[in-house]
């Protein structure tokens, strides 16, 4: 084993005692007033220590405090300010709680709260106070709390014990253990006698019956031991860690780890606390470990052991579970692998020569086993009145009435035909076809109907077969023999099939579980956005567990969103969003059928993904799960959160190449349209300027006013074009379509661009029976506006340009061609990309024209392509989708025309 | 004679630029800036037209539109950077005689204010109406080019007489539908450019290129220039 022989620290536990000190600081302190028994004053010192506190200035306020009608304590109470509790509706009585929002929100420095113990009225967020006081220091408030020793999960028991008083409010150790600071309140037994019998603690005549009862000297004496023990060695435990803190050369022992065996008993819950006693006082680690075996579990042995682990994990030990057949090797292959330096193991009861052999076996087998590793065996005690049956695994009895009765038919049957022909084959070959016929029944019936067949075949073959017949008498030895061989071998082969079946069931189910995850790793592989792996999680939990589940995600600010994506039956109430949200935030379950919010329909899992949380799922469990249940129902959540985590993480690193994007945009935009802003302005400033400053005659002023308007209608041009384009990216193009002559189109741009056309042959083709089409207009016109302009300004004065109309099946073609420039050879994709500007293009021009023309055509369901003419020039060909009517259809015959 | 204008636009600049431009062809110039000072000012002051912003700062230009028409009868001409078809086809249903969209060509606004003015003054309704070589004659229903007669269906004639009458002003699809189909016509454009279509290749000189019936983009028609 790996002790340290050396005194160096071991550097997990610096490592660990520097986390453990961080977290310390962020979350509020907690202090416990820590006594043995009610009446020694704990309330009335915490309020002493937080008058003191007070005076030096802190912010103090009392969030529950009971005084017990003591004057002394009332007085004290009376000097804070105090949060005033809330009233809870149970059972027609009103019950007054601590207020917790409200000194959340109030948020003082240091908060008191009595009875750490205290069991919250159903209704109330926490079952606990102390889940209460969690809450509190882990929004950073310091509290003040008070605590009996009787109530510590770990001593409870050992109370009982003494006082034969079954304490129910009971608190973790845990909580006790990372407590910032414990204050000890000793009374000595005679001190606290007389305060009782002064009445200082209860009235005179409950202090009587109190006194008979609990109080008697004896139990004091011992509470009070136990209480200074507590806290005699969390001292040591203090001075310990200081000293592996300080690297102080010391005689402890370090690196010792502790596992602990529980099982479905009773008694492990004394073990448990044992063992947690004994880990406290060596300074050791210490985990349980529970072997899942083939034999299966009574209704109440798994009662039983869901409350063991639940109490191993309020005392902080760590529960891992394990199957396998062998117990043995099963704790001593864990205790290797996790470098255990003591195993606890109970000792099972010996009521039998059968469980006696499988004890020591079991122990001699431990010991050998485990090696250097030492072995504590505890004995049981008498505490237990419970039986519990033998590991002997007789299957349980689940057939139903139907099996028991069908049975009996069967072999009735079966007898009869062998009966009939018991002249040919003999009275003894009939026991070897009842056998064969149990064996055969054994495979598709329980237990308990093969009991009744085995009993049953054996009666009817003494009865009917072995002679003398109609009797149960049997005459010969051999006869008899062979009945009571019969009647075993029977017995037998039916419970062993039976466990084979019940084995291969457990394999089966096993199998299927793993089957299951592989299915959903396959699936959410394939799933894409959160939408999609919502669903397939939803419809995995319903197929596997069949529950129905609802599924809430986080947001962008990483806070829980209130929307279910995927469909689902469950109907969350406000209140449903506000416990996942304490869920999301706490990281821990809550709901129905855990401790924290039980009063929900529904219980809420934390998805946990490596940093943060992912989300919540809230599911509507009728029952809890059992240990296998949920460990494969972890594994399952576990699948779904990594998956969630992934495709956040996707859109997170999508998110950042669209900014990238839009940045790179945003600097070609800013370069582009600040220059061709300019241009104008200077322009139209410069020439106004002029014509103010000085006269000129008449003709350079009509040239110079000449410029200003050419600027003006530049200036307004690329307004348009960013007014077009910003409707684009805005996405509110949604054409509004209505019939259209194409004729006026061309007419329009025509007439809008004449004076930029004059210098050209522009021409616009439109075949006679061209239909009417529908389109929206105005966006059609700024199409072919930039389309023509586009030309204008790439091609030589002089040259044609022509505008070419047609319609064929359903599609609207418009052609533009010029005998310009062209396209440069390999940038025909990209010439209606925004801000793309020719190589060669003439200077000003945003790039902007193009790309309009292909947005506005695109909202059409158009395409829009460029290529170059072969004798020079391009052409530009827009596809359109159109409705059309025939004119002549809409005519009506002239009649009377005078 | 000097008719008087009104401009109601809160823009110190567009009214600077509208007064000086508008005083140089012989108007006389009032201004409001704001829609509460434009009415009353329509109302004391008794303008020939009004040329009013939809964009003012205290009521929407539209809701003043509507409050004038209450009892204002004359010429109303919006002058807007409001350039969506909707709200040009909205102020034009709710009685602007014409809409012109900032940036505006001051040509082009003197040409619609006289012809506005024009048709509120000339009242009464002369039964012949010519425009150059096309004559149409609203009594006998005819219409003739060069002397020539022109066949013309009813549903032309009466489109056609609808569009001359309001010679220079942009009339909705809208409203020409409901005047020449009835109301259980509107929406159904088809007709409408199906009917002009036919009135162009029967009056126009080049009905590729029309002089008379004019396309207003996703408006309307108007007559002549």
């Amino acid at each position: 084993m790996g002790n340290n022989d050396n005194s160096r620290p071991d550097p997990d536990e610096l490592l660990a005692s520097l986390i453990t000190a961080e977290e310390k600081g962020k979350r509020g302190k907690l202090k416990i007033f820590f006594g043995m028994c009610a009446g020694v004053g704990k309330t009335y010192t915490m309020l002493q220590t937080a008058q003191a506190e007070k005076s030096k200035g802190s912010d103090i306020i009392i969030g529950y405090i009971e005084t017990h009608n003591r004057t002394e304590t009332a007085l004290l109470a009376k000097g804070f300010e105090e949060i005033p509790r809330i009233s809870y509706n149970y059972k027609s009585t009103t019950v007054k709680e601590m207020n917790l929002d409200a000194i959340i929100t109030r948020n003082p420095q240091i908060v008191l709260v009595d009875e750490l113990a205290h069991s919250n009225t159903p209704g109330s967020r926490h079952t606990k106070r102390y889940h209460d006081v969690l809450e509190l220091l882990e929004n950073g408030i310091n509290v003040y709390t008070t605590l009996n020793v009787q109530h510590l999960e770990s001593r409870s028991g050992t109370v009982a014990q003494i006082t034969g008083t079954i304490v129910r409010e009971t608190v973790p150790d845990e909580i006790f253990e990372n407590a910032d600071e414990i204050e000890l309140i000793d009374l000595t037994p005679e001190e606290l006698l007389e305060r009782l019998n002064d009445g200082k603690v209860y009235t005179p005549e409950r202090s009587r019956e109190a006194v008979e009862n609990f109080f008697r000297k004896g139990n004091i004496t011992a509470l009070r031991e136990m209480a200074l023990r507590i806290v005699a060695d969390r001292v040591d435990r203090q001075l310990h860690e200081y000293m592996q803190n300080k690297r102080i050369r010391g005689p402890w022992k370090s690196g010792l780890h502790l596992l602990v065996a529980v099982g479905p008993s009773p008694y492990s819950g004394k073990l448990l606390r044992w063992a947690k006693t004994l880990a406290y006082s060596m300074g050791a680690n210490i985990q349980a470990l529970y072997v899942e075996t083939q034999h299966v579990l009574s209704p109440k042995e798994r009662v039983q052991l869901d409350k063991n682990i639940k109490l191993a994990k309020h005392l902080g030990i760590s529960v891992r579970i394990i199957t396998n057949n062998d117990i043995v090797k099963a704790i001593v292959d864990f205790a290797l692998k996790e470098n255990i330096t003591h195993i606890i193991v109970g000792k099972p009861r010996v009521r039998n020569f059968i469980s006696m052999f499988r004890l020591s076996r079991f122990v001699n087998r431990l010991i050998r086993y485990s090696g250097n590793i030492d072995v504590y065996i505890l004995g049981s005690d008498s505490l237990s009145k419970d039986k519990f049956r033998a590991k002997i695994s007789i299957p349980p009895f689940t057939s139903t009435i139907r099996q028991y009765l069908v049975m009996p038919l069967i072999v009735m049957l079966v007898s009869l035909i062998c009966y009939l022909v018991k002249n040919y084959i003999g009275y003894q070959v009939v026991s070897f076809v009842l056998l064969f016929l149990v064996s055969i029944l054994a495979l598709f019936f329980g237990t308990g109907p093969i009991l009744v067949a085995a009993t049953l075949s054996a009666f009817i073959w003494d009865f009917f077969f072995i002679p003398p017949q109609f009797n149960m008498y049997v005459g010969k030895p051999e006869d008899m023999l062979m009945l009571i061989m019969f009647f075993f071998i029977a017995l037998l082969n039916g419970i062993l099939t039976s466990r084979v079946r019940r084995q291969e069931e457990k394999t089966r189910i096993r199998e299927e579980r793993t089957q299951a995850l592989y299915q959903l790793t396959k699936e959410l592989a394939l799933a894409a956005g959160t939408e999609e792996v919502s669903s397939i999680a939803a419809q995995g939990i319903q197929k596997y567990f069949g529950l129905n589940c609802a599924i809430i995600l986080k947001n962008e600010q990483n806070q829980l969103g209130n929307e279910i994506t995927h469909e689902t039956r469950l109907k969350l109430s406000e209140n449903d969003f506000s416990v996942a949200a304490w869920v999301f935030n706490h990281s821990s379950r809550a709901g129905k059928h855990t401790d924290t919010l039980p009063s929900s329909g529904y219980t809420f899992y934390p998805l946990t993904g490596k940093n943060d949380n992912m989300g919540v799922i809230a599911v509507n469990q009728p029952t809890v799960f059992t240990q296998g249940e949920e460990q494969f129902w972890e594994a399952f959540i576990a699948q779904i959160s990594g998956k969630f985590e992934r495709e956040f993480l996707r859109i997170l690193a999508k998110n950042t190449l669209i900014l990238n994007e839009s940045d790179k945009l945003y600097k070609t935009l800013f370069n582009s349209i600040s220059h061709e802003l300019r241009i104008p302005v200077a322009t139209i400033l410069g020439a106004s300027d002029t014509l103010l400053s000085q006269s000129y005659p008449e003709e350079t002023r009509v040239k110079l006013y000449d410029e200003i308007n050419t600027a003006s209608i530049r200036l307004n041009r690329l307004i348009e074009n960013l007014l077009n384009m910003s409707r684009l990216e805005s996405g509110r193009i949604t054409p509004n379509p209505n019939w259209c002559d194409v004729h006026d189109l061309a007419h329009i741009i025509a007439g809008n661009l004449a004076q930029e056309l004059a210098a050209f042959h522009f021409s616009t083709v439109i075949p006679g029976d061209m239909p009417l089409v529908l389109l929206d207009f105005g966006l059609m016109e700024q199409v072919l506006h930039n389309l023509v302009l586009n030309a204008t300004q790439n091609s030589p004065a002089g040259t044609r340009i022509r505008l070419k109309f047609y319609y064929e099946q359903g599609t609207l073609t418009i052609q533009l061609m010029d005998r310009g420039v062209g396209f440069p050879a390999g940038e025909l994709d990209s010439v209606f990309n925004k801000f793309y500007r020719g190589k060669e293009a003439k200077a000003g021009g945003t790039g902007l024209g193009l790309s309009i023309v292909k947005g506005f055509t695109e909202a059409h369901q158009g395409t829009v392509t460029a290529e170059n003419r072969r004798n020079g020039g391009a052409t530009i060909t827009i596809k359109i989708p159109v409705k059309v009517i025939n004119p002549s259809d809409q005519l009506e015959k002239p009649t009377n025309s005078l | 004679m000097q008719e008087k204008i009104l401009i109601i636009d809160d823009e110190v600049q567009i009214r600077r630029l509208l007064e000086i431009t508008l005083s140089a062809n012989g108007y006389k110039i009032s201004e409001a800036s704001t829609g509460k000072e434009g009415l009353t000012m329509a109302a004391t002051g008794q303008p020939e037209l009004i040329i009013l912003d939809l964009g003012l700062p205290d009521v929407d230009g539209l809701e003043i539109l509507k409050k004038l028409r209450d009892w204002y009868v004359k010429p109303i001409i919006i002058l807007s950077v409001r350039s969506a078809e909707e709200d040009i086809i909205n102020a034009l249903d709710n009685g602007a005689n014409d809409y012109l969209t900032k940036p505006f060509r001051t040509g082009e606004l003197l040409a619609r204010i006289r012809v506005a003015i024009r048709q509120s003054m000339g009242g009464d309704e002369t039964p012949v109406l010519r425009f150059g070589t096309l004559t149409i004659d609203l009594v006998n229903h005819t219409a003739r080019k060069e002397d020539e007669l022109i066949k013309l269906t009813t549903t032309e004639f009466s489109l056609l007489a609808l569009l001359a009458k309001n010679e220079g002003r942009v009339l909705t699809h809208e409203y020409i539908l409901k005047e020449i189909w009835g109301m259980g016509y509107t929406g159904q454009t088809q007709y409408l450019r199906v009917f002009i279509a036919q009135l162009r290749k029967k009056l126009e000189d080049n009905p590729t290129r029309p002089k008379l019936l004019n396309t207003e983009s996703g408006i309307g028609y108007r007559f002549g220039s």
